[in-house]
C-alpha cells in the first residue's frame, strides 16, 4: 500500500470513480489512526458527489469540507473556504476530490502554488479501462495534460480503478493490470493502487485496495 | 469501443446522436444537461461535426431549424427552463415539417427552479410543447443502455414521420453511471430527404421549407394532414414495458427514473404477496393507451408514480376512461420519491398486505 501523504488529490477523466475512491482512501486513513479530512472540490457535479457520503464520515469521525451549495439549487462553482485548511491543520491527513477532466481540475489551480511548497502532496490519477475516453494509454495521456494544463499541478502516480459498475467481474480488474501498466509505461508514473470492490474477493494485483461502494442508488431499498 | 463501456446517461446520449450519424448540434449550457454538450464539444469535433454553443436557447433551436430544413441530422439539448425558450423554435419545427432531435434533461420548475431531477415538464412535452396544433413524438428512457437506444430510435423516427422528436430524460438519467453498449444502427429503411433545401442547380423545381401559409383554408388542410399522420403514428408507435403483470391487481404506471424506483417498489411488494406490476411508458406520445386500456379490466385500481404533481396521471385516468381509481405517489421541485412511500402508498390503496 502506498505511504499515506498530508493531502492526496484525486483526479482524472469525469466518472473515472474520483468520488467513491476518495471517500474509501478516507476511511482507510482514518483506520490507520490519522485525523483524517475530506474535502469535496468537485465543482462540475450537480449531484452524486463525496458530500453525500458526509454522514457516514462524519460518524467515522472524517470531517467533512464542502462547498455549502453543494447539493443545492444553487448552481455555482463555488469552493469552501476552510478548504485553506489542508495546508494548516496541524497533523491533519486530507483527501482532495476533484472534479473530472481539465473543467473540473481548474478548482485545484488555487492552490497550486501552496500545493508546490507543501512538499508532500501526491496526486493520484484514477483511471478506468472502461470509460471510453481513456480506454487507451494515449486517451489517458490526452486527459494528463488537459489537468496538468489546468490546475498547474503535476500528477505523482496513477489509481487504476477499472470498473464496469455493478457488472464488474474479476477478470476485468486482472486483465485491467497490462492496461495500467501501459498507461504507467506512456506518461511516466508508477501505479501505486489497484482499486476493486472488496466483494470480489482477494484479487493478486499490485497494490490492491479493496474498496465499498460508498454511493447508494436512490432508487433502490 | 469495447463490448460494454460505463457511461453517464448524457454522455451516452451525445455518443448515441454521434453514433445515428448526427454531425450537427447546437445548442446552450444548461445544468443538468451540459455533459451533453460538453461532450460534443470535444468529440464533434474530432469526426469532422459542427458543435456549436450558440449565444440562447432561441438562437440555438432555429439553427438546429435551419440545419434540419439542409436535410442533415441535428440535435439540440438542454434543461427545463432552456426548453421553454426553444417552444417558439419547436413549433416552427412542426410546422415547417422537420425532422429533429430535442433534448430535455429535467430540472425542477416553474420559472428557474432548480438543478435537481424533475419530471414536471410531462404537461409540456406532451401537449407539443409550443404554440399551435401540433404533436411531437416523447420518448422516456429508464437506463443508460434505454438512453443510447432511444437515441438512434428517435433520429429514424424523426426522419420517418418528418417531426421533431423530444428525448425526454431527466437529472438522474443524466448524471448516472451504467454500463451499456452500442448498437451498430436501427437497420431501418428510410426515405429519401427530397423535399430538403440542397440547392437545385437548376435541375429541379425548387424546395420551400416554411410554416406560414397564406390562406386559412390552406393551412387548415396542412394540419388536417398532419393529424392524419399523428393518428398513424398513435397506432404504430405506442411503446412501453409491461413489468410482473400477468396477476396483477393493482398497476402501477411510471416512466423514466421515477420507474426504477417503481421496480423496487414492486419486487419488495410482491415479496409481502400483493400482487402489482407495472406499465412503463416508453413513448409519453403517443401514450400507450392500449396497454393501459388492455390492463383497465384486470386492474382494481392504477397508481402513477411521479416526480410532479401529477401530470401523467390524467393520460392515465383518459386511458382507463376512468374506470378504475388512479392513484398518485410523488415528489417534486427536485426531491426523489423513496420505493419505501411507493410500498406504503401501494398497501394504502390496496388496504394492506395479503
Amino acid at each position: 500500500m502506498l505511504e499515506a501523504k498530508k493531502i492526496t488529490v484525486f483526479a482524472g477523466h469525469y466518472g473515472s470513480g474520483k468520488s467513491n475512491l476518495a471517500v474509501n482512501y478516507a476511511f482507510w486513513l482514518k483506520q490507520q489512526g490519522k485525523e483524517t479530512t475530506l474535502l469535496d472540490l468537485d465543482i462540475v457535479n450537480p449531484y452524486f458527489r463525496s458530500k453525500d457520503s458526509e454522514k457516514e464520515l462524519g460518524e467515522a469521525g472524517i470531517r467533512v469540507i464542502a462547498s455549502e451549495f453543494a447539493n443545492s439549487n444553487v448552481d455555482v462553482p463555488a469552493l469552501p473556504p476552510a478548504a485553506y485548511s489542508m495546508f494548516t491543520a496541524d497533523g491533519h491527513y486530507s483527501v482532495v476530490d476533484l472534479g473530472g477532466d481539465d473543467r473540473g481540475s481548474l478548482a485545484l489551480g488555487r492552490f497550486s502554488e501552496m500545493l508546490a511548497a507543501a512538499d508532500t502532496y501526491e496526486m493520484l490519477l484514477v483511471i478506468n479501462q472502461f470509460r471510453p475516453d481513456t480506454a487507451t494509454p494515449e486517451g489517458v495521456l490526452e486527459v494528463v495534460r488537459e489537468i496538468e494544463d489546468a490546475c498547474h499541478v503535476k500528477f505523482t502516480g496513477i489509481a487504476n480503478n477499472t470498473n464496469l459498475g455493478a457488472m464488474t467481474e474479476k477478470s476485468h480488474v486482472l486483465d485491467s493490470v497490462a492496461y495500467a501498466k501501459a498507461v504507467s509505461d506512456l506518461i511516466g508514473l508508477p501505479v501505486v493502487m489497484t482499486a476493486y470492490r472488496a466483494d470480489l474477493g482477494e484479487l493478486d494485483v499490485p497494490h490492491p485496495f479493496p474498496i465499498t461502494l460508498t454511493t447508494k442508488a436512490i432508487w433502490s431499498i | 469501443m469495447a463490448d460494454k463501456v460505463l457511461m453517464k446517461g448524457n454522455e451516452a446520449l451525445a455518443e448515441a446522436a454521434m453514433c445515428a450519424g448526427c454531425r450537427h448540434f447546437f445548442g446552450y449550457p444548461i445544468t443538468p444537461q451540459t455533459e451533453i454538450s460538453a461532450y460534443l464539444s470535444k468529440h464533434m469535433p474530432k469526426v469532422g461535426g459542427t458543435f456549436l454553443q450558440a449565444e440562447s436557447e432561441v438562437a440555438a433551436i432555429n439553427m438546429v431549424l435551419g440545419a434540419a430544413a439542409a436535410g442533415v441530422r441535428v440535435m439540440t439539448s438542454s434543461s427545463s427552463p432552456g426548453i421553454s425558450l426553444k417552444s417558439e423554435g419547436i413549433s416552427y419545427i412542426a410546422g415547417c415539417d422537420l425532422p429533429a432531435v430535442i433534448v430535455n434533461v429535467q430540472r425542477g420548475g416553474p420559472g428557474l427552479g432548480g438543478i435537481q431531477p424533475s419530471q414536471a415538464d410531462y404537461y409540456q412535452a406532451t401537449r407539443g410543447l409550443g404554440h399551435g396544433d401540433f404533436h411531437m413524438i416523447v420518448l422516456a428512457p429508464s437506463t443508460v443502455q434505454e438512453v443510447i437506444d432511444l437515441t438512434f430510435e428517435a433520429f429514424d423516427l424523426a426522419d420517418l414521420y418528418r417531426m421533431p422528436v423530444l428525448m425526454l430524460s431527466d437529472g438522474i438519467l443524466g448524471q448516472m453511471m451504467e454500463p451499456a453498449s452500442f448498437p451498430e444502427g436501427t437497420g431501418r429503411t428510410l426515405p429519401e430527404k427530397d423535399w430538403a433545401v440542397t440547392g437545385t442547380q437548376g435541375k429541379r423545381k425548387k424546395n420551400i421549407v416554411n410554416s406560414l401559409y397564406l390562406q386559412p383554408d390552406e393551412l387548415e388542410r396542412k394540419v388536417m394532414e398532419r393529424y392524419e399522420r399523428y393518428d398513424a403514428i398513435k397506432k404504430t408507435e405506442q411503446k412501453c414495458e409491461r413489468f410482473m403483470m400477468d396477476d396483477a391487481e393493482y398497476v402501477v404506471v411510471a416512466y423514466g427514473a421515477s420507474a426504477r424506483v417503481a421496480k423496487n417498489a414492486i419486487v419488495a411488494a410482491r415479496a409481502e404477496g400483493m400482487k402489482v406490476g407495472m406499465i412503463r411508458p416508453i413513448t409519453l406520445w403517443p401514450f400507450p393507451v392500449d396497454a393501459i386500456r388492455e390492463a383497465t379490466e384486470q386492474a382494481k385500481a392504477f397508481l402513477t408514480v411521479e416526480l410532479s404533481m401529477g401530470q401523467m396521471i390524467d393520460d392515465v385516468r383518459l386511458a382507463c376512461e376512468c374506470k378504475k381509481p388512479v392513484h398518485l405517489c410523488n415528489r417534486t421541485g427536485g426531491m426523489i420519491v423513496k420505493p419505501q412511500e411507493v410500498l406504503a402508498k401501494l398497501k394504502e390503496i390496496s388496504g394492506g398486505a395479503k
